[in-house]
């Protein structure tokens, strides 16, 4: 068995290609509900109604898809210049802990109006991904330290230090013991983007930041530059473009996003930071961007895709009694899936 | 005559491209038979399916009789065919005998049989005048040395059919002629020999039988007596060559690069110990050398990719940048060997490939921000101007297809354009242009062009460094040839001072470093 170039990729294929990721999915998929006793069609579409299937049930998915956006969008950023932020996690956990530790620090003291403070908070938590990714960033221009292996392991110093900080210097007194944050002040908290639910403005700006990755890739010399780096870095080299350089702004601009993913849920949904808070939407970013072909507008369908796939797991869970791993299953079966299809639209495989 | 192998309607694809098309051939006992045709035109190809590495697509391969199985490289070996690929297949670190011993005995057999493996060595290589030292580290022999290692390990394992990708690619005339009296002995001791070669000197040397392959296809297959370097030349290209680009008695004008003494290492290259060079207006000087002698850090250096340990490089009379950025900046025109992994970005489109040197200046950026428009209009303008040609090009969609989808050529083509649409500095003092390898691998139509390209530059009063192994190509276009051995320049003529047998020789003289 060989893979062959293809020599031409007609467009029916190149259509038809995700959907028949998605049919193998399913497929795949429905021997595991059969399995769990459920029958198959009233699953998915429990699954589909719960995810997609009334006003809760979407506002429901946007929400749980807003973080994972930021980190999405992180995680697409970095990989385009094949600098392999696998830190996300991390990187949210200590925006959310600047967020509030400049949010509900800063108006109490200063007395500066509720507008600046926003801005400080939401600039203090991009700096905390920014700074945070940065070490890795240097570690590997300066010394050649695989970035995976750095960015993976430092995310456990940061939840350590983050369980630190929230049963020591940021926890809250008025929480009866439990580990978590002093709250922000309501006047920091976003508004909500549609009443009674939890939809909030973070929402939008996740939208807002989509469209500038795409710009920034696009219409601007380093976004040019940073394409070229992670196409190739020697010839990159060769051409006269700063490589160390360009993964060094990659790396910032990765981190911050990840930071923001941490602002935007604490000002959005919970108000403080939890050692729970994030239910692995820095690995689920990863996820995302891959489904997304690192394409930073693909990020957003892609992150809706796998936040309606778990808040519908939950609610077929209820329904049918299917657990709700199914969902797990369903998101990496659907990568790779998607991984396969789109090697299968460029190969072509002969049996000889 | 018997013949030993024979091939029926042979035909491979790769994609769009028709690599081999029902290709029938036979070789006989005591015969050397040559596969000439031009790069791309399928020997290699060819070969790799006889000896197992492709599949193909249709056609069968019969060694003494018996059908090959498809893509069995063992059963190859099995039945008597032995390859001697292009670039060698040794461990460094192994001895001679090593090598060649090396994946014949069986594993679970806790002592070799050295000593017979000694002795059959040394039978095999005296009857055939190979003579290498069985205890030498591989990693210490020649070039050449290395070749007879590759003859002797095939020889080895009981090759009757040797077939030899394009073996003087590497080698001094001198060590040229050595090889074709081996090949001699080979076919007067019974065996039978392929090889694949684009050069039609040495085909009409070295050959019994000559088979020409062009663009997949098999155009003849004739007796070396029965026929003529100039019909061969027809077969292979399918048209008459044209003549080279006339090019004026000058003498040079102002030295625009001089190195003076320049010592530099990089990693995993030969380095540069103490070379001496200049280049004038006006000229082209050529490089020659055997592979490895510090050619690669020589471009990598005046690329801006590694900097001088010590020495004195100077670039109109100041010093060298240091950096790519910087010599682009410095009006240098960069051509590297290596097309595909440095001279381009495969995944971005033929326009971004045709700005990106010089994509922060201001006429393609301001403020950050591409001009995208300025950008795409000067791709098409350079596809025009230096013929770049591949699907939907050059007004169609073409420019927005990925680099990597250009032929080598194009792709020269294209990078090529790049370096030479970089302004000359300040006040017309002349550019340097530095080619490495400029036409390694291409159609003789792509050579003829680039070849013109940089003719054209120094009749226009640029200054010309071409590094190259192709002699021919040395001879065509250099005004001055300088030999680089073991990381020097160890003598500098003009062209008309040399004989092919003079730097033949002063490529291959070693000398204590």
């Amino acid at each position: 068995m060989r893979l062959e170039a293809r020599d031409t990729v007609s467009r029916a294929a190149a259509i038809g290609a995700p959907l028949g990721a998605v049919a193998v999915t399913l497929a795949i998929c429905a021997v595991l509900v059969r399995w769990a006793g459920a029958p198959v069609f009233a699953s998915f579409g429990a699954l589909l109604d719960g995810g997609f299937g009334s006003r809760f049930a979407v506002t429901e998915t946007l929400t749980r898809a807003t973080p994972l956006i930021f980190t999405g969008l992180a995680a697409a950023v970095a990989f385009r210049a094949r600098f392999f932020n696998i830190g996300a996690e991390g990187q949210l956990y200590l925006g959310a802990l600047a967020a509030v530790a400049v949010g509900a620090e800063l108006g109490a003291v200063t007395g500066l109006p509720p507008v600046v403070s926003f801005i400080a908070m939401i600039v203090a938590a991009a700096l905390a991904g920014s700074l945070w990714l940065a070490i890795a960033a240097l570690l590997r221009t300066r010394l050649a330290v695989d970035e995976v292996v750095t960015t993976l392991l430092t995310n456990f110093v940061v939840l350590l230090f983050v369980s630190w900080m929230l049963d020591g210097p940021m926890k809250d007194p008025a929480a009866m013991g439990w580990p978590q944050s002093v709250s922000l002040p309501p006047e920091l908290e976003l508004t909500k983007l549609i009443e009674r639910t939890r939809l909030h403005t973070g929402f939008a700006v996740a939208l807002g930041c989509a469209v500038a990755m795409w710009a920034i890739s696009k219409f601007t010399t380093f976004g040019f530059e940073a394409r070229a780096v992670g196409a190739n870095a020697q010839a990159a080299r060769f051409a006269g473009i700063h490589v160390d350089a360009t993964v060094i702004k990659t790396a910032l601009l990765s981190g911050a996003l990840a930071g923001l993913a941490g602002a935007v849920e604490v000002a959005g949904r919970t108000s403080y930071v939890t050692l729970d808070m994030s239910p692995g939407y820095g690995y689920a970013g990863i996820v995302v961007a891959m489904l997304a072909a690192l394409h930073p507008l693909a990020v957003v369908p892609a992150a809706i895709f796998i936040a309606g796939m778990f808040v519908g797991a939950d609610s077929m869970s209820r329904a049918v009694g299917v657990p709700t791993y199914i969902a797990d299953v369903i998101v990496a079966v659907s990568l790779l899936a998607v991984l396969v299809a789109t090697q299968l639209l460029r190969y072509r495989i002969r049996w000889r | 005559m018997e013949a030993v192998l024979r091939l029926t309607g042979v035909t491979k694809r790769f994609g769009a491209l028709l690599a081999n098309d029902a290709i029938s051939l036979s070789l006989q006992r005591g015969e050397v038979l040559a596969l000439l045709g031009e790069n791309g035109a399928g020997k290699s190809t060819l070969v790799s399916i006889i000896f197992g590495h492709y599949v193909a697509d249709a056609g069968s391969v019969d060694v003494f009789g018996a059908t090959l199985p498809a893509g069995d490289p063992a059963a190859a070996l099995a039945a008597g065919v032995g390859m001697v690929h292009q670039h060698f297949t040794l461990a460094d670190n192994l001895t001679v005998l090593e090598n060649v011993t090396l994946g014949t005995e069986p594993l679970w057999r806790m002592r070799s049989q050295i000593a017979a493996a000694r002795a059959r060595l040394t039978e095999i290589s005296s009857r055939f005048g190979l003579a290498v030292h069985p205890d030498a580290p591989v990693g210490t022999l020649s070039v050449g040395e290395r070749q007879r290692v590759e003859i002797l390990k095939a020889l080895y394992r009981g090759a009757r059919i040797l077939m030899l990708d394009e073996p003087t690619a590497v080698l001094t005339p001198q060590e040229s002629e050595r090889l074709f009296a081996t090949l001699q002995q080979f076919v007067a001791s019974g065996l039978a020999v392929i090889f694949i070669s684009h050069k039609l000197d040495e085909v009409m040397a070295v050959a019994d039988r000559i088979a020409v392959l062009r663009a997949g296809r098999l155009v003849a297959d004739v007796a070396r007596a029965s026929t003529s370097k100039a019909e061969l030349a027809i077969h292979m290209v399918g048209r008459e060559i044209a003549p080279a680009p006339v090019r004026s008695q000058r003498p040079p004008g102002a030295v625009v690069l001089q190195l003076e003494d320049v010592h530099a290492a990089e990693a995993g290259q030969p380095p540069l110990r103490g070379a001496s060079l200049s280049v004038a207006r006006g000229e082209i000087v050529a490089i020659a050398g055997v592979a490895g002698n510090g050619q690669a850090t020589l471009a990598d250096l005046l690329f801006g990719l590694v900097h001088a340990s010590s020495g004195s490089l100077r670039l109109h009379g100041v010093a060298y940048s240091e950096s790519p950025r910087a010599v682009i900046v410095a009006g240098v025109a960069r051509v590297p060997a290596d097309r595909r992994g440095l001279g381009s970005i495969g995944e971005l489109s033929l326009w971004e490939n045709a700005a990106v040197e010089r994509v922060r200046t201001r006429q393609f950026a301001r403020a950050g921000v591409l001009r995208r428009a300025q950008m795409r209009a000067f791709g098409r303008d350079l596809v025009r101007r230096f013929d770049v040609r591949g699907p939907g090009l050059p007004d169609g969609s073409g420019l927005d297809a990925p680099a990597a989808q250009l032929s080598g050529g194009n792709l020269q083509k294209l990078i090529l354009g790049r370096a030479l649409s970089i302004e000359r500095g300040a006040a017309d003092a002349g550019r340097l242009i530095v080619a490495d390898q400029p036409t390694w691998g291409l159609d003789v139509g792509a050579v003829a062009a680039i070849h013109a390209r940089l003719i054209a530059a120094r009749e226009a009063g640029d200054a010309v460094l071409v590094i190259s192994e192709d002699l021919d190509e040395i001879f065509a276009l250099a005004d001055r040839i300088a030999v680089m051995n073991q990381g020097r320049i160890i003598e500098t003529r003009a062209a008309s001072q040399w004989t092919l047998a003079e730097l033949g020789l002063a490529m291959a003289e070693r000398r204590a470093a």
